[in-house]
């Protein structure tokens, strides 16, 4: 097991390195930024080529990414045209995701499973038939159209909510807008569970619990759903860094300055050093979501293991 | 945002739900709470909160709070009125000795003196500080040695220009004849700043201290500044109100849902997709104010196909080609105001601004437009493309709507296209490599209300915003005559003299004043708008 670790934490190393500098090569041709930083008129060119310098700009490419990585591992993430650290936005910006993906994550698992278990169960049943049809809207809803909708009707017509979430993002104010992060993925996770509990709902093993007499809770909780998750918690694995970096559009709906903020901000201004910080933690959160995952394979199912 | 026209559609569906709950207008009226705390719609500023490092409005609008300078604009009419000035003299428009006048400190209590100015102009002007708005300082003479153009090593670190002479005076000296030079100093770039700034840089950014009539409570990057009215300013503009949060939006369209939810107060920017409904939501609570912006479509004169003699004609009838009328309404809600000279009604009359001064080159005529198409030798390629940014503001909108206009008036729906560039920056880049071979969008906001800002920026020869490398020896000669003239009436008809160059060379094409709009909930009165598009904060009323 812990060899097995080790040799996953050694995998990440090329991974890293190989979407740090895509990345980086990605923002680069977008050509020169500091064209962008003068309003509707020419750089002065003194004061662009002292900007270039300061930014690291006028060394090659290849020189910069080196440099770049160098100061990375000092924990000098670099600094952002309005002088800030990137190290400070990420601090701003990642607690807030954080927070907001873990409201999304719960909906996901409290609901979606719940819903997935309760429709695995009754298939063909009137409920069954009800949660795929919603679950078929969901998904096939655009988030924006969600949130937009969600937003009018609870922040504006009904005032139940604030249509924007304050600075500072507390849970109580992330209700709404994680539902809205959450929504397409909550239909995913009802349709795989359901489909996972269906399947194995007709299994030997299954049919040998209810044989033994066994209460209908435990077999569903310790026979059925352990080996049914299996599908569903990779799913979930994987979609918590699919939510933290793919919440722009839920961010900027309800005005939340997280992440996905920062990144738009730094796509449009083509800051290298803030997308390209983001996206190196964001790949990080990736690679150990996946390695938790694949270590709850062998929690759920003892066959599998890392040997 | 991908999503943005999808969104569009959703907010016009809940615009019809909105409309019923829409709270008539009409403010309380009277006197205010000048305790009260008002909110407003902000964005985040691009560069680094210094006077001569911000050259855009969202830093703008906090400067404008802040700080005063030795000149303030008018809100109303942008005329510019001495502030901190006792008086400006100059016997020769070149040489100018400035007196402040007493009783002016900062919020830290430090006293505003001749000094403050000194320090903060060497500061801004110094090519290590790189300050993006350092060229407001190039007439000052001295520039040239602590901002050497070429990107050398600088040699000086203060202007020899600018001289001390006592604590309440100081003199300026230019580099060449430049009579309108006081009136320019209501610019951000030019006010004073206090001895914390030098002293300990970081702390004064992440908490600016000013001179103006509101002070910095705290700032959070990123997300919230708040201001709060500092009671012992020494001027006349005192604030109306206990002071402003200024709440960072990401999206406009957020800004104007929470303003319609009653939790915000004032937002200065109403989304192009709200300008449908916003009468029926806001009422009288919706603003809509010429400001000092104009859209123009500039051309490559760098590239031989528009450099060359004759091409006036094909300009003119592109001109010709474009329905202003039709586009401000539908697309931009009247919002915009079809253009007819190169400057900004803002200036009126007297500043310079002439209504109708472009005559029949912007007034539309398919007919006149084909036939000066023709007879300018057609459009070169058989195709123009006009280039511009996608990423901010409505731009797709309009320039899809002008080709569609040229296409129309030609008959040809092949002769015009919108090329969309991603970002800012990468248009920016385009545009000063020289790698343009069609029109492509200019808009230029004015630094400062006066009609030469509005041309020889744009215009002169080598200007810094010249991004066509339009160049006429006539138009720089009346230029220069203007700026030595002392007279401002003469000055002002030199200057629209050289804008008639301009004309018959439609040197660029002016298609659209823009205006300010905002919108306020029922809580604030007397709200406006100054010619910079900012809402005077100070004069806002609470109740």
């Amino acid at each position: 097991m812990g060899r097995y670790v080790v040799r996953r934490l050694l995998q990440m190393i090329p991974v890293f390195v190989g979407a740090t500098l895509l990345i980086f090569l990605m923002v680069n041709v977008m050509g020169d930024p500091i064209a962008g930083l003068c309003g509707d008129r020419e750089c002065d060119p003194a004061t662009a080529a002292q900007l270039r310098r300061e930014f690291g700009l006028d060394k090659p490419v290849g020189q910069q990414y080196l440099t770049y990585m160098g100061n990375v591992f000092t924990g000098d993430f670099g600094t952002a045209f309005n002088g800030q650290e990137v190290t400070e936005l990420m601090g701003s910006a990642f607690p807030v995701t954080v927070r907001l993906t873990i409201v999304a994550i719960l909906f996901e698992i409290v609901i979606g499973i719940t819903l997935g278990v309760v429709t695995g169960l009754r298939r063909g049943r009137p409920v069954d038939t009800g949660v795929l049809l919603v679950t078929l809207v969901v998904i096939s809803v655009p988030t924006f159209v969600t949130g937009l909708l969600l937003q009018l009707l609870l922040g504006v017509e009904w005032g139940w909510i604030r249509p924007s979430v304050s600075s500072d993002a507390a849970f109580d104010e992330l209700i709404v807008p994680g539902l809205v992060l959450a929504s397409v993925s909550l239909a995913y996770v009802t349709r795989l569970t359901r489909t996972s509990i269906a399947e194995n709902a007709r299994a030997d093993y299954v049919r040998t619990a209810v044989a033994k007499g066994l209460p209908r809770h435990r077999v569903i909780r310790k026979h059925l759903l352990r080996n049914s998750l299996i599908p569903v918690v990779t799913f979930i694995g994987t979609d918590i860094g699919a939510l933290m970096g793919g919440a722009i559009v839920t961010e900027r709906i309800f005005n939340i300055h997280g992440v996905g903020y920062q990144l738009y901000q730094g796509i449009l201004r083509q800051n290298t050093q803030t997308v390209v910080g983001f996206v190196t933690v964001l790949v990080l959160v990736f690679l150990i979501a996946n390695l938790l995952v694949d270590l709850l394979y062998a929690v759920l199912d003892p066959r599998i293991r890392y040997a | 945002m991908r999503g943005a026209t999808h969104a569009r559609w959703a907010a016009c569906a809940a615009a019809a739900a909105l409309a019923a709950t829409a709270c008539g207008g009409g403010d309380g009226g009277g006197s205010g709470d000048t305790g009260a705390v008002l909110s407003s719609s902000w964005g985040d500023p691009q560069n680094p909160l210094e006077p001569a490092n911000t050259n855009e409005v969202q830093g703008g609008k906090v400067l404008d709070m802040i700080f005063r300078g030795l000149k303030r604009y008018d809100p109303e009419t942008g005329e510019a009125k001495d502030m901190l000035a006792e008086e400006i003299e100059t016997t020769d428009s070149q040489n100018f000795t400035i007196t402040i006048k007493d009783g002016w400190t900062f919020s830290n209590g430090e006293k505003v003196t001749a000094k403050s100015f000194v320090d903060a102009w060497n500061y801004g002007a110094s090519l290590k500080n790189n300050q993006r708005n350092a060229y407001f300082f190039e007439y000052i003479e001295g520039y040239d040695k602590t901002h050497p153009a070429d990107g050398g090593k600088q040699t000086a670190d203060t202007l020899s220009g600018l001289k001390v002479v006592d604590e309440n005076t100081f003199t300026v000296k230019l580099t060449q004849k430049f009579s309108t030079f006081p009136d320019t100093l209501g610019y951000n770039a030019y006010v004073p700043l206090p001895q914390s700034f030098f002293t300990d840089h970081d702390a004064w950014l992440s908490k600016p201290v000013g001179n103006g009539p509101y002070a910095v409570d705290s700032y959070t990057k990123g997300s919230q500044l708040s201001v709060r009215k500092w009671d012992d300013y020494p001027g006349e503009d005192k604030a109306q109100n206990g002071g402003v949060d200024l709440k960072v939006y990401t999206d406009n369209n957020t800004a104007y849902t929470d303003l319609m939810a009653g939790n915000l107060d004032l937002v200065d920017d109403v989304p192009a997709a709200q300008l449908k409904n916003v009468e029926t939501d806001l009422g009288d609570r919706y603003i809509n104010t010429p400001a000092g912006i104009i859209q123009t479509l500039a051309f490559p004169y760098y590239d031989e196909n528009w450099g060359k003699d004759g091409m006036e004609k094909v300009r003119e009838g592109l001109s010709r080609a474009i329905d202003r009328e039709q586009i401000t309404e539908t697309i931009f809600q009247k919002t915009r105001t079809p253009a007819t000279d190169w400057t900004s009604p803002v200036l009126g009359e007297e500043g310079g601004y002439k209504d109708g001064l472009c005559g029949d080159a912007c007034a539309y005529d398919p007919d006149a437009a084909k036939k000066l198409i023709e007879e300018g030798g057609g459009l070169p390629g058989g195709q123009v493309k006009i280039t511009y940014n996608a990423d901010t503001g409505s731009h797709k909108q309009w320039v899809d709507a002008v080709c569609n206009s040229i296409n129309n008036a030609l008959d040809n729906d092949k002769a015009c296209v919108g090329n969309p560039v991603g970002t800012f920056a990468d248009f920016r880049n385009q545009i000063t490599q020289r790698k343009l071979s069609g029109p492509f969008r200019a808009g230029w906001q004015m630094d400062y209300p006066l009609v030469q800002n509005f041309l020889q920026p744009l215009y002169y020869t080598n200007a810094s915003s010249n991004d066509g490398k339009w160049s006429n020896a006539e138009f720089d000669k009346l230029v220069d005559e203007a700026n030595a003239e002392s007279d401002t009436a003469t000055a002002v008809e030199k200057f629209q003299q050289a804008e008639e160059v301009v004309r018959d060379n439609m040197a660029a094409i002016p298609l659209w004043y823009q205006n300010g709009s905002a919108g306020y909930s029922d809580r604030l009165s007397d709200v406006s708008l100054n010619p910079f598009s900012v809402p005077v904060y100070d004069q806002i009323k609470v109740s």
